[in-house]
C-alpha cells in the first residue's frame, strides 16, 4: 500500500474535476509510476473522453512533464519510480503563450 | 565706422575663445574617459543597481554595455522585459515582432498605448525604450521569424529571449540557438500561470527538444487569444526573465554551477512560485545530441519542416452545403418571421456570459462531444430540439462550430444543421456592430 500526493498543474486539473491536488492511496504493493498513471486513467478522471487529454499511446501525453518531488521524473527512472509514502508527484501541461 | 570695426574684432576674438574652450572641454572629457570606463551620466544612471553587490559594480555594469540581447516577440513576455533591459543599460537590444498592436493587447503589453494602436509592436516598444534609455541600442526586425531568416538576425546577439506564444517557434528558436552556440532564456505563460527555463545554456545546457522530444498533439495547446491571460501574471513570468538575462550577462551561472531547471508561476488562487530540478542534455537530442539531425543546413533547406512537426487542428470537416455566411443567416433565419429554427452557441459559458445573440442556447463543443450523440441529453438543454430541428450553430471566430456542426449531423443525427462562417465576430462585423467583441 502507498499514499502519495498527486498534483494536476498547467490547466490539466479540468481533467480531474477541476480540483488541483488529490492524496491517493493504493493498495497495492511495488506500485510504479507506470500503475499510477493507469490507475490515474481508469480511477480518476471521471470522463472517459478526457483520457485522451492525459495519455497517448499507453504513456504520458507529449506537453505534459512529470515530476516527482519536484524533479523531473527521467531524472528518477521514468514509469518504472516505485512509489514511497508521501511522494509528491506533479504533472503540468507545457504552456505556449506569451 | 569705427565701432562697427571694434565690434567685429571684438567678436573674432571671442570666436577664437568660443573654439579654445571647446577644445579644453573636449581634452577634458577624454581625460575623464581615460579615467573612467563610463560617462559621468551613465554613473548616474545606474549607480543605483551597481552599488548592489551582486551586479559586480562598474565591471558588472561594463558587460551590461557589451552585451548583446534579442527579444523574439514584444507581447505579454516581452513588453517586461524590455524596458528592464533598456533601463538596466544592455548595450544592444534587438526586437523580432511583425504583429501590430491591437487594443486587446493592452491590458497585458504595457509598453503600447492607446495611441500606438495600429503600428508594429517592435516600433511602439522601440520609442519607449529610446525615451527610457538613450544610451542603448535598440534595433528592430520587423519579420515573423523564420527557417530562412532566424540564423542571420541571431548570429549578432549573444543571449535570445524566447518571449513568443506557439510551440512552432519554440523549436525553431531553440534550434537556432543550439546551432549557433546562444543561450536561450525562454519563457510562456496562459491564464494565471507561467513557466520559465534556460536553454542551451553554455552549450552545456538541456535544449527545447531535449525537455520536449515530442511536440503536443494540436488540440492541447491553447493561446493567450482562446484561454485568456492575466495581465500582471504573465508580466511577472516576464520580469522573470529580464532577471535571468542580467543573471547570464553578469556571470551569474559561473559563479553558482548551473542546475537544468523549470520555474512554475501560479498567481491564482495562491501566488506560487516552484523550482523544479530538470533532465541535462540529452545525448540522443535530435538537435544538441551526438548525432544531430536539426542543424543549420537542414533548417535553413527547410527540411526541417515544422509546420509539419507541430501539426495544426483540422477544423475543415464541414462542406460548403453545411456552412453559411453571416449575411445569409441574417436574412435566412434571423429577420424571417416565419422562421423555426435553434441557435445554438458552443463557446465557453464564461465567453457566452460577456456577450450572445438573443434567444441563443449555450451548449458547448466539450459538452456535446460527452453527451455521445444521445438526443435526451441534449434535450436536457434544449428541451423542444430534435431530429427534425434546423439547427444554426455559432462560436467566436467559426472554428469551434464547424466541429459541433459534425457532431450533430454524424453523432446525433440530426440532418438539418449549419455552421456559422465566421461565429459571432464576423456577425458583429458585418451585421450588428452593436454587441461588445472581446
Amino acid at each position: 500500500m502507498v499514499s502519495v500526493t498527486v498534483e494536476f498543474l498547467g490547466g490539466l486539473d479540468v481533467i480531474v474535476n477541476k480540483q488541483r491536488i488529490h492524496q491517493v492511496q493504493i493498495d497495492e504493493e511495488g506500485v510504479d509510476m507506470k500503475r499510477l498513471i493507469s490507475y490515474i486513467a481508469d480511477q480518476m478522471i471521471t470522463n472517459k473522453n478526457d483520457v485522451e487529454v492525459f495519455l497517448e499511446d499507453g504513456s504520458v501525453r507529449p506537453g505534459i512533464l512529470t515530476l516527482i518531488n519536484d524533479t523531473d521524473w527521467e531524472l528518477e527512472g521514468g514509469e518504472g519510480y516505485l512509489l514511497e509514502d508521501k511522494d509528491v508527484i506533479s504533472f503540468t501541461s507545457t504552456l505556449h503563450g506569451g | 565706422m569705427e565701432a562697427s570695426e571694434e565690434l567685429r574684432k571684438e567678436l573674432t576674438a571671442l570666436k577664437l575663445e568660443n573654439a579654445r574652450l571647446h577644445r579644453e572641454l573636449q581634452n577634458r572629457e577624454r581625460e575623464q574617459e581615460k579615467r573612467y570606463p563610463l560617462s559621468l551620466e551613465e554613473f548616474r544612471r545606474y549607480g543605483r543597481q551597481m552599488i548592489v553587490e551582486d551586479t559586480g559594480g562598474v565591471s558588472g555594469q561594463i558587460k551590461l554595455r557589451n552585451a548583446k540581447v534579442l527579444v523574439v516577440g514584444a507581447g505579454g513576455l516581452g513588453c517586461p522585459v524590455l524596458p528592464y533591459l533598456a533601463g538596466a543599460g544592455v548595450g544592444v537590444i534587438g526586437i523580432v515582432d511583425n504583429d501590430v498592436v491591437d487594443t486587446s493587447n493592452l491590458h497585458r503589453q504595457v509598453l503600447h498605448n492607446s495611441t500606438t494602436v495600429g503600428m508594429l509592436k517592435c516600433e511602439s516598444a522601440r520609442r519607449v525604450l529610446n525615451k527610457l534609455n538613450p544610451f542603448v541600442e535598440v534595433r528592430t526586425h520587423p519579420v515573423r521569424l523564420s527557417n530562412a531568416n532566424a540564423f542571420e538576425i541571431f548570429e549578432f546577439y549573444d543571449i535570445i529571449l524566447d518571449a513568443t506564444d506557439t510551440p512552432l517557434t519554440r523549436y525553431l528558436i531553440s534550434d537556432v540557438a543550439v546551432n549557433l552556440g546562444k543561450t536561450v532564456v525562454s519563457a510562456s505563460g496562459l491564464g494565471t500561470e507561467g513557466q520559465l527555463c534556460i536553454l542551451n545554456y553554455n552549450n552545456e545546457g538541456p535544449c527545447y527538444r531535449c525537455f520536449y522530444p515530442k511536440p503536443p498533439t494540436p488540440t492541447s495547446v491553447t493561446s493567450c487569444q482562446e484561454g485568456g491571460v492575466i495581465g500582471p501574471c504573465i508580466g511577472l513570468v516576464g520580469t522573470m526573465m529580464a532577471v535571468e538575462t542580467l543573471k547570464l550577462i553578469l556571470g551569474e551561472y559561473e559563479k553558482i554551477g548551473f542546475q537544468p531547471f523549470l520555474k512554475t508561476y501560479s498567481g491564482f488562487p495562491e501566488q506560487v512560485l516552484r523550482t523544479f530540478r530538470m533532465r541535462g542534455k540529452q545525448s540522443n537530442c535530435a538537435c544538441c545530441g551526438q548525432t544531430p539531425t536539426v542543424t543549420r543546413e537542414s533548417i535553413e533547406s527547410g527540411l526541417i519542416d515544422y509546420d509539419a512537426f507541430c501539426g495544426s487542428r483540422n477544423y475543415d470537416v464541414c462542406t460548403s452545403e453545411e456552412r453559411i455566411t453571416v449575411e445569409k443567416f441574417e436574412r435566412e433565419y434571423r429577420t424571417r418571421s416565419d422562421s423555426n429554427y435553434i441557435l445554438l452557441d458552443v463557446r465557453p459559458r464564461h465567453h457566452y456570459k460577456i456577450s450572445h445573440l438573443s434567444d441563443s442556447h449555450n451548449v458547448t463543443v466539450k459538452e456535446l462531444r460527452d453527451m455521445d450523440g444521445e438526443l435526451e441529453k441534449l434535450q436536457a438543454h434544449i428541451p423542444n430540439i430534435s431530429k427534425d430541428s434546423e439547427v444554426v450553430v455559432m462560436c467566436r471566430y467559426g472554428n469551434d462550430s464547424r466541429l459541433a456542426t459534425r457532431l450533430l449531423i454524424d453523432r446525433f443525427g440530426i440532418p438539418s444543421v449549419k455552421d456559422i462562417s465566421g461565429g459571432l465576430f464576423k456577425y458583429i462585423d458585418k451585421v450588428d456592430p452593436s454587441i461588445p467583441k472581446y
